[in-house]
């Protein structure tokens, strides 16, 4: 608060050294064990008890504010009587009006749309220093606060300010202790020493120090280890800017600077003027009362009023009289001036009186611009002043927004007094203090004003919350046998069919052109039927620029939906950075990178599906090949959802048998996927089990019969609506192994699957080495929704672990009318080979983003495991994890 | 044990473990706020339950209670048992 060392000798850093008698020491103890008593006992106080006693205290404060200024002024010989009553006042009423709703015993607040409390926790017994230019309003403003909190306080006065403050601190105690409040809450030390401060800032009782007083009690109290409230020293800039109201402005800086002899730190020091005013300025200043000093005066008080050695002001002159310090230096000035006005050239050492000066001396500085008045008043803010108080007068909203962006202050009033605007709520709705932080630049923890809410331990307690699920689906689903006539409805310009040559040349694209409305221009757009790679993209989104679709239709497979996906993003959004796109994520909601929303062009994307398993037709996905790393990437976002899908079985008729198994496999692992995800919902697990239902009848009838008409439409049917479910829920670490399994040896998405699927329901359903956080999930539930699936199934079995066993057996046998071979080595990988490519396939399924949603937390190890295991084969899974399920 | 004649009664209990061998228990159930005559009746009762050898030991004592007793670190000095079921806001 005062920079000057020797004004403030409790504030110096304390020595080890320095030593304290048996007695003193016994006197300390005896304070601080009284104090952690009360502050104990006060744990059990409720709100109505400590707001009857603050009451009682501020009636008693205020009672005696005069009383108690009276005695500061005559114990400190700073400052003025009548303004300290003020103080003393408003530490009593200001801030009782701040405090005496605000809730600080229990819950102090709610949050119910966040499911978070506030709750209070008082922090026990404070060591609080207070200073000699506002010793008894600082003690109030504490007293009151302190209660409020339900904190006791061991006071550390000014050794020249102890007195008045032990009288403040016996007048709120006795009040206090009167209504209630536990005996020992309040402590003043009598004559205190640096020793004194030393001990109770070690001491292992006292959890908090708030130091009110010069740097070195600041410091003392950081050092201490304990957690400290301090203040910094201040030094006010102010930027009178021209277009301020000059009358009301020169006649606030002298409210502020000359109340209570300008001891207050928040007060103002030097006054930058736009040049343009300066003169009329100074004359106002003249006009109130003001000595303007000519250049000899100002040299005479830079001498006298600021010590040469430190550079820091003279403790005579602090909390004096403009008139006193005149005749004390040999000035001559009118007998009532208020104020000693000097005019200075520049900032820093050469420039004595640009430090602070807690008397009525005010430095002015003439500036030419707001760039040079800015700059001044930055100087003053960085020699001795950052992060406590500023000041600017003006009109102009764009001076006054900078100057907040300029300067570092805690405070920064605008068109007020700085003394009395920082102490708040009288001329703003700054918290009520007598402790102002100056955060990091003030060597503080905080630009706070330092009210109640410092003085608690605020617990938050936190309830679980359920973040809103979703269930996404395209606008339109058509199903069942020449569902593909809907398309006629869609009114089109230009359409581009985009599909792979065997599907054109099986007649796929006539069916859907003779279906369009006839006045579409149709333009056919052939990609090669293979995963799509970015190459491809590219020249599909030149096809839709030059025929300007305004539909597109993806005829097709999983590989030519995805693409057709990518290059309508690319399509209409051509900035569209796919690699960025596909960042990882944890939460849809919380992803880093956003999908385009403005689109350089529009189009409706149609999705026709010609394959029974990826449903690509109703999801957000699209897996990219990138050929040159050999791995796959995933873009996710509900953008790439198609408008409308056609699921219409005639264009699987004709699918040829492995196809449908491999399909009809990964059809099946997404609905069991997004059956035990975390991310199930209702919705989902309704989709995921009704297509595990479809899959388990009508797959093997497909494979066998593939004219069967109706085993057909139901696992094209199934394939839509497990892809509704997983495009909801996601899929797991089946999918992230196959991914990696499939790109690096080239083996189709479905088949891969497969030869994870049995040793991945084994792996989940075991007692997870690392359970997956999930807000979703009441406990770990994945091994009995395999049992609900296996009794959905009809599979028997009477506990839990039976059932996922029946449900394993059951797969694999299924896996065996499909002709899966059993194992990757079946498959023809040698083992030499399938080590080789293991770290790199376990990077890639680690990488991977669907197994975010998992319900276990695959570990890098247990993905090698499971690699592994999938290549010795089916028959390991039956017994892996038996006696982990046993457990769970 | 009440709140109101706690200490008093703490020190008629003291009285009384000259002739008590062992064990000392004190039904705390109904006492559900301590001051610091409390707190110093307690600490005595301790200390002459200590010189003793007798362990107090402390029946259903409120958790606001036992927090106070935490924070001057006089748990250390009882044990505490706990047989009635309390109502958290009780």
């Amino acid at each position: 608060m005062i920079a000057s060392g020797t004004l403030h000798e409790n504030t110096r850093v304390p020595s080890a050294a320095e030593s304290l008698s048996p007695e003193r020491i016994a006197y300390l103890e005896n304070l601080v064990s009284q104090a952690r008593t009360a502050a104990a006992i006060f744990t059990q106080f409720t709100q109505p008890d400590v707001d009857r006693i603050v009451k009682a205290m501020v009636l008693s404060g205020l009672a005696q504010a005069q009383h108690l200024a009276r005695l500061a002024v005559e114990e400190t010989r700073l400052g003025v009587m009548e303004d300290k009553v003020i103080k003393n006042m408003v530490a009593c009423e200001f801030v009782y009006d701040y405090v005496k709703d605000k809730r600080t015993v229990g819950i102090i607040r709610e949050f119910p749309e966040r499911n978070l409390m506030e709750i209070a926790e008082p922090i026990g017994v404070l060591f609080s220093i207070t200073p000699i230019t506002n010793p008894t309003s600082t003690v109030l403003f504490k007293c009151i606060v302190a209660i409020k909190t339900r904190n006791a306080v061991i006071f550390g006065p000014h050794p020249k300010a102890w007195r008045c403050c032990a009288e403040a601190v016996k007048i709120m105690y006795e009040t206090a202790v009167k209504h209630g409040a536990p005996e020992g809450v309040f402590s003043c030390l009598e004559s205190p020493t640096i020793p004194d401060n030393a001990y109770l800032m070690r001491h292992k009782d006292v959890a908090m120090i708030d130091a009110t007083g010069g740097p070195g009690a600041v410091k003392a109290a950081y050092s201490s280890g304990k957690p400290a409230l301090g203040v910094g020293p201040g030094n006010t800039p102010v930027y009178l800017e021209k277009s301020a109201d000059l009358n009301a402005a020169v006649v606030d800086i002298i409210i502020s600077k000359t109340f209570d002899n300008g001891t207050i730190c928040a007060s103002e020091q030097t006054v930058v003027i736009d040049d343009e005013i300066y003169d009329q300025v100074l004359k106002k200043f003249a006009d109130l009362g003001a000595h303007i000093c000519d250049e000899k005066e100002t040299k005479l008080l830079e001498h006298t009023v600021i010590d040469p050695q430190t550079g820091f002001m003279q403790p005579m002159a602090v909390g004096q009289k403009a008139a006193d310090i005149a005749r004390f230096i040999g000035m001559a000035v009118k007998p009532n001036t208020k104020l000693l006005v000097a005019p200075i050239r520049g900032v820093g050492r050469e420039h004595p009186l640009s430090v602070e000066k807690l008397f009525p001396v005010l430095a002015v500085y003439r500036a030419k611009s707001v760039g040079e008045a800015l700059k001044v008043c930055l100087d003053v803010n960085h020699a001795g002043g950052i992060g406590h108080t500023a000041v600017v007068f003006s009109r102009n909203e764009d001076v006054i927004r900078k100057f907040g962006e300029v300067i570092n202050a805690g405070r920064i009033i605008v068109n007020s007094p700085g003394a009395i605007g920082a102490l708040g709520a009288v001329y703003n709705d700054l918290v009520p203090t007598f402790s102002f932080g100056c955060g990091t630049g003030g060597g503080n923890s905080t630009t706070d004003n330092v009210n109640i809410y410092h003085y608690l331990n605020i617990k938050r307690l936190a309830r679980r919350t359920q973040n809103h699920m979703w269930f996404r689906v395209p606008n339109q689903i058509y199903f069942n046998m020449n569902a593909v006539e809907n398309v006629r409805q869609f009114p089109s310009h230009s359409t581009v069919i985009v599909t792979n040559p065997a599907l054109e040349q099986m007649g796929h694209v006539d069916i859907v052109r003779r279906n369009l409305a006839p006045e579409t221009q149709v333009h056919v757009s052939v990609i090669p039927d293979a995963e799509p790679e970015v190459n491809v993209i590219l020249q599909g989104v030149e096809e839709l620029n030059f025929y300007k679709a305004d539909q597109i239709i993806a005829l097709g497979g999983g590989s030519v939906i995805d693409a057709t996906k990518i290059m309508k993003l690319k399509y209409e959004s051509p900035e569209a950075d796919l690699e960025e796109l596909a960042a990882p994520f944890l939460d849809l909601r919380k992803r880093v990178v956003q999908y385009p929303t403005e689109k350089k062009n529009r189009a409706r994307l149609i999705a026709i599906a010609t394959t029974s398993g990826t449903g690509s037709e109703v999801t957000p996905f699209a897996v990219l090949t990138d050929k040159a790393s050999g791995r796959k990437v995933t873009l996710a976002d509900y953008s790439l959802t198609p408008d409308i899908a056609i699921v219409d079985p005639q264009f699987v008729m004709s699918m040829p048998k492995g196809l449908t198994a491999d399909t009809g496999i990964d059809c099946l692992t997404h609905a069991l996927e997004a059956g035990v995800s975390n991310y199930a919902s209702p919705y989902t697990d309704s989709n995921a089990m009704q297509a595990i239902r479809l899959a388990f009848k009508y797959l093997p009838i497909a494979y066998e019969h593939p004219r069967d008409e109706e085993a057909r439409s139901m696992m094209h049917n199934a394939a839509c609506i497990a892809a509704m479910a997983f495009s909801n829920a996601s899929v797991g670490v089946n999918h992230a192994l196959a991914h990696a399994f499939g790109a690096r040896f080239g083996v189709a998405h479905g088949r891969a699957n497969a030869l994870m699927l049995p040793h991945v329901i084994a792996y989940n359903a075991a007692v997870p080495t690392k359970f997956m956080p999930s807000p979703y999930t009441q406990g770990y539930v994945a091994h009995k929704k395999y049992a609900t699936i296996a009794d959905l199934l009809g599979l028997g079995g009477k506990t839990v672990e039976e059932k996922v066993e029946k449900l394993i057996a059951a797969i694999s046998q299924l896996l065996d009318q499909l002709g899966f071979p059993r194992s990757i080595a079946e498959w023809g990988i040698s083992k030499e080979d399938y080590e080789r490519a293991m770290p790199d396939m376990v990077q890639s399924a680690f990488n991977d983003p669907s197994w975010r949603s998992n319900p276990r937390m695959p570990l890098m190890n247990e993905l090698v495991e499971l690699l592994w295991k999938a290549y010795e084969g089916r028959g390991a899974a039956a017994r892996t994890g038996v006696a982990e399920r046993q457990a769970l | 044990m009440d709140d109101k004649r706690f200490a008093l009664t703490l020190r008629e209990a003291g009285a009384k473990l000259n002739g008590a061998d062992g064990e000392a228990i004190l039904d705390f159930s109904s006492v559900r706020r301590v001051d610091s005559d409390a707190l110093h009746a307690l600490e005595q009762f301790a200390q002459i339950a200590g010189e003793k050898g007798i362990k107090v030991v402390l029946r259903d004592a409120h958790i606001d209670v036992y927090k106070v007793l935490k924070l001057v670190k006089l748990t250390r000095r009882f044990s505490f048992e706990y047989c009635s079921a309390q109502s958290p806001r009780s």
